[in-house]
């Protein structure tokens, strides 16, 4: 216990003296699952717009697949995006394997499942109840599109958060990809496993509340979110 | 509602349905041969639960298409031209997830409403139905009174020539019903044709000029209120009256 209590205050000491090996870890993080939420969103919520107010054939099955996808083991994600990315796989000419953009590949293609199918389900939810009214206010399917995204945008916001979530905590893919190279590819979930197996506690003490503290947060965004939209909701006794 | 001007009542048809049928699972859930609503007064359409009155009123405003026959207005069949000068209120209001205010804006906004224009209508309309300081507030918090007012003056934001309302009352107390009603009576005194469900005979009785009493489907009956009430010429129409159940 003795030796605990020693690590977890050098963590802190590392969080608190802005230990810049440590920052620039956490920045690296920030940055790679922020862009890729933003990529999965970008390709996300318009996929599952199209699935819920779509109607085309093979619907039904992408939906199933799209919920399935939700699932995906990230080693497996990590295996596909390191296929592609190798020297001698499709893209191996971007020599993108073993840089932050490998794993900003990686997580978009984990999270944008995520991302489609909360905007399916959030904006099919809302179609059901609004169809009939916007039809005879002339909205059209295609219009009404805009409608259901900004109507349903507390539970999209969510998803995205999801999805962040995800990302952020995610370590499995990212290691296959990015490789965890000092300085260049290392991130929170990444650095954890190697410090703890290497004996560094202290490091992966001081990562890992960082990590806690902003799935907190984010957690806490999605709870204000929720109640906000409520507006000015009655104090329960 | 009897002293409004009479505009030769059913001579000139603002809507017309011809022959329209829906079948669905080999049950005939709509069969009405020839139905023409004119008039300036509100025409309520009474009939018993299932009896095909929230079909005939979708007909009516396009949103579904019957299996066979037509409907027009003023002689035009329904599109998406005829329903921009229509509105409907449904049973239950369809608010938009947003405040009061934006909830009118959204339909004014579609018609092209520079922001001024907006504004002063918007204010205009929630005096109108009582909706004043509430604004800000979220549309989908209101009570059911206010909830109603405000889908009708939703409705009524775009200048409906028709109003369709699809018994907009009947999840309301006395007091809302009766706030609702005025408004009602308001849009009709103003040019709006009113074509209204109720399963309430009261109600029909306050604010018919014409009645439709529908049963499986089909009109068992239609014509002036005062008519149908003092004399119903149908079977249906006088066990309805009488309170009994029509089958
Ligand atoms: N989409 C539908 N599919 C099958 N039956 C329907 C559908 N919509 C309505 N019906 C049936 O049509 C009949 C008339 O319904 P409706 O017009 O809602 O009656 P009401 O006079 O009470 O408004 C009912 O028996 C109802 O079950
Ligand atoms: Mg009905």
């Amino acid at each position: 216990m003795q030796g605990f209590a020693q690590e977890f205050t050098m963590a802190m000491g590392l969080i608190l003296s802005g230990d810049p090996e440590l920052w620039a870890i956490v920045l690296l993080s920030l940055r790679v699952s922020l862009m890729a939420v933003l990529i999965a969103a970008a390709i996300g919520m318009p996929m599952g717009a199209a699935l819920a107010v779509g109607r085309f054939p093979g619907r039904r099955v992408a939906i199933v697949l799209l919920n399935a996808l939700m699932g995906l083991p990230p080693v497996v994600v990590g295996l596909m995006v390191y296929l592609m990315l190798s020297r001698s796989g499709p893209l191996g000419v971007l020599e993108l394997l073993y840089t932050p953009t490998a794993m900003i590949v990686a997580q978009v293609v984990l999270v944008t499942p995520i991302i489609a199918a909360l905007t399916r389900q959030t904006v099919e939810m809302l179609d059901a109840e609004y169809a009939e009214q916007l039809r005879s206010l002339g909205v059209s399917r295609l219009a009404s599109v805009p409608t259901l995204l900004w109507d349903g945008r507390v539970a999209l916001l969510t998803a995205l958060l999801a999805g962040f979530g995800r990302a952020i905590a995610e370590v499995g893919a990212v290691i296959m990809v990015g490789g965890n190279i000092n300085h260049v590819t290392r991130v929170m979930t990444t650095t954890i496993a190697l410090e703890t197996s290497k004996g560094n506690l202290a490091l992966a003490l001081a990562l890992g509340t960082i990590l806690i503290g902003i799935a907190i947060g984010v957690t806490g965004t999605v709870s204000l979110l929720g109640a906000r939209n409520g507006q000015q909701e009655m104090r329960h006794a | 509602m009897r002293d409004l001007p009479i505009l030769e009542s059913h001579d000139r048809p603002f809507l017309r349905a011809e022959d329209l049928v829906i079948t669905r699972n080999g049950r005939r859930l709509l069969d009405v041969a020839d139905l023409a609503l004119g008039g300036t007064g509100p025409t309520l359409f009474l009939g018993p639960n299932g009896a095909g009155k929230s079909l005939l009123l979708r007909c009516l405003h396009g949103l579904i298409v019957a299996d066979r026959g037509r409907v027009t207005q003023d002689g035009q069949p329904i599109g998406a031209e005829q329903r921009r000068r229509q509105a409907m209120v449904f049973q239950t209001p369809v608010l938009l997830r947003r405040s009061v205010a934006a909830n009118l804006d959204y339909v004014l906004k579609r018609r092209g409403l520079a922001r001024g224009a907006r504004r002063a209508r918007i204010a205009g309309l929630l005096e109108e139905g009582g909706l004043s300081g509430k604004d800000r507030q979220a549309a989908r918090s209101l009570s059911g009174g206010e909830a109603q007012r405000l889908a009708i003056l939703r409705a009524l934001a775009c200048d409906p020539e028709i109003l369709f309302l699809d018994e907009p009352t009947s999840a309301l107390d006395p007091a809302a019903t009766q706030d609702i009603e005025t408004m009602i009576l308001r849009a009709a005194r103003r040019g709006t044709r009113i074509v209204m469900i109720t399963h309430d005979i009261g109600q029909a009785r306050r604010l018919a000029h014409d009645i439709v009493l529908m049963q499986g489907g089909t009109v068992a009956e239609s014509g002036p209120a005062h008519d149908f009430f003092d004399d119903p010429q149908s079977q249906a129409g006088r066990r309805f009256l009488a309170g009994g159940l029509v089958l």
